[in-house]
């Protein structure tokens, strides 16, 4: 059997699964069950011209975009204050403990008691990145290596060049881990809050329509384009991430991550 | 001129556990003089180092300085401490700032490394390469006083040699101290030899 590169070996195993989706769907034969991918594909492509749908996919992608990127600057603040002193991390330890033990969905009903339906999924995404965030920056910030630290130490090097040159390159691999972790949570779980509250015109209410009208195919459709819409932000987050991190960082991409 | 500095060291001593490392140590080091601390390993050495360095407390005695109240230190450590993703010269301004032109540290990375390594970043260096970009480091630094701790270990004659003109050159007039065990360094750098 010949060798296949990289992209073809991905190619072959997504080809396999695409056809044992159509295949399984061809032997159910039922639209409510489940739907094949040539389905999928016609459903999202009717939706593709529809204005409602782009509107939807802004709403929702704008609101748990909003509610990550509040949690990545608030996570990186809080992360670095409780570095820089301990006690600030003991007094933000009980609430973001709280934050990761409580079911996402009784944070959605209290969200809708405070926030109402539309910003569900900024509050939602908030709460679950959030802790991740932290955790993550202050674990990085944490291994940063000490013989380094005490060089910059020695030489009196300003601890904004120190911020620089050394925590960044340590900060980098805990974030990079902890985005990818938290892009795909923050959109799962802002999803699930939609659906749960829905509000108009979001991505949600159109799963919960799928849902009212037993309508399999327009479920997959958003179910795609929900995978879509995150892995294009996760791909630029990271970007973003290696380029602030800079040259440095092909060193700690070298070391094995968290 | 700058202010000429002296350090004088009165009855330190230092234990870890059960071992004293220092024991009542008195010494008085000035600035325009290089000193080369003789002693076998574990005696000491580096433990006065990082005391001097301020990285480490002693048990007892004092160290205080004259001429320059908080004289500013430059080292070579016992490991090189370098930036592993950046390059020499990045390591270099990382602790020289604006002191020096981009074009005269490139000249003096290429007084001791090849020119081929300019573009390297410091981890793809060989142990020899790294520990002459840990020596340009301290002697670049601005500083009043240069601590060594085995500052040519990993390094061949030659490359030794020219290593040593450049930390006489650029060191003069500062106090310099290097931990060494091998018996020429101190003849090579024209040190006085402190024996602890």
């Amino acid at each position: 059997m010949p060798r296949l590169s990289g992209w073809q070996k991905k190619a072959v195993i997504t080809l396999f699964w695409i056809l044992l989706w159509q295949g399984c769907s061809m032997a159910i034969r039922s639209r409510i069950l489940l739907v094949g991918p040539l389905e999928t594909l016609q459903a999202l492509y009717a939706r593709l011209f529809q204005p409602s749908f782009w509107s939807a996919v802004w709403f929702s992608f704008g609101r748990i975009c909003l509610g990550f990127l509040l949690a990545f600057f608030s996570g990186l603040l809080t992360g670095a204050l409780s570095y820089w002193k301990p006690l600030i991390g003991d007094f933000l330890a009980p609430p973001i403990q709280f934050m990761k033990s409580i079911p996402v969905a009784s944070f959605v009903i209290l969200a809708l008691f405070w926030t109402g339906a539309e910003n569900l999924s900024v509050f939602i995404s908030f709460i679950v990145v959030y802790p991740m965030i932290h955790i993550n920056t202050l674990a990085g910030l944490l291994s940063a290596d000490e013989k380094l630290l005490e060089m910059a130490q020695v030489f009196h090097v300003p601890v904004w060049k120190q911020a620089v040159w050394i925590y960044r390159i340590s900060l980098y691999p805990y974030l990079k881990s902890a985005c990818r972790t938290a892009l795909g949570m923050g959109f799962k779980s802002g999803i699930a809050a939609e659906v749960i509250g829905v509000p108009g015109g979001s991505i949600g209410e159109g799963l919960y329509m799928s849902k009212i009208y037993l309508n399999t195919a327009d479920l997959f459709a958003w179910t795609l384009t929900i995978i879509a819409v995150s892995a294009v932000f996760e791909k630029g987050m990271l970007l973003l991430l290696r380029l602030i991190a800079g040259k440095g960082a092909a060193y700690s991409a070298r070391q094995p991550e968290n | 001129m700058p202010d000429s500095l002296r350090i004088e060291i009165c009855g330190l001593e230092k234990s870890y556990g059960e071992e004293h490392v220092l024991k009542d140590l008195n010494l008085t080091l000035s600035s325009g003089n290089f000193y080369c601390l003789m002693a076998p390993s574990g005696t000491g050495k580096t433990t006065l180092l990082r005391i001097l360095m301020g990285l480490e407390t002693p048990d007892r005695g004092t160290i205080a300085s004259f001429g320059i109240s908080s004289p500013r230190i430059a080292a070579v450590f016992q490991e090189d401490r370098l930036l592993e993703g950046y390059t020499a010269l990045q390591n270099l301004k990382f602790v020289t700032g604006k002191r020096y032109s981009q074009k005269e540290l490139t000249n003096f990375i290429l007084t001791l490394l090849p020119e081929d390594s300019l573009e390297k970043p410091v981890y793809e260096f060989s142990g020899g390469m790294r520990r002459r970009v840990a020596i340009l480091r301290s002697i670049l630094a601005p500083s009043d006083m240069v601590l060594m701790d085995e500052p040519f270990t990993g390094l061949d004659h030659e490359t030794k040699l020219s290593a040593i003109g450049m930390i006489r050159s650029q060191c003069s007039g500062k106090l310099l101290i290097a931990a060494t065990h091998a018996g020429e360094d101190a003849g090579l750098l024209g040190a006085q030899v402190v024996h602890l």
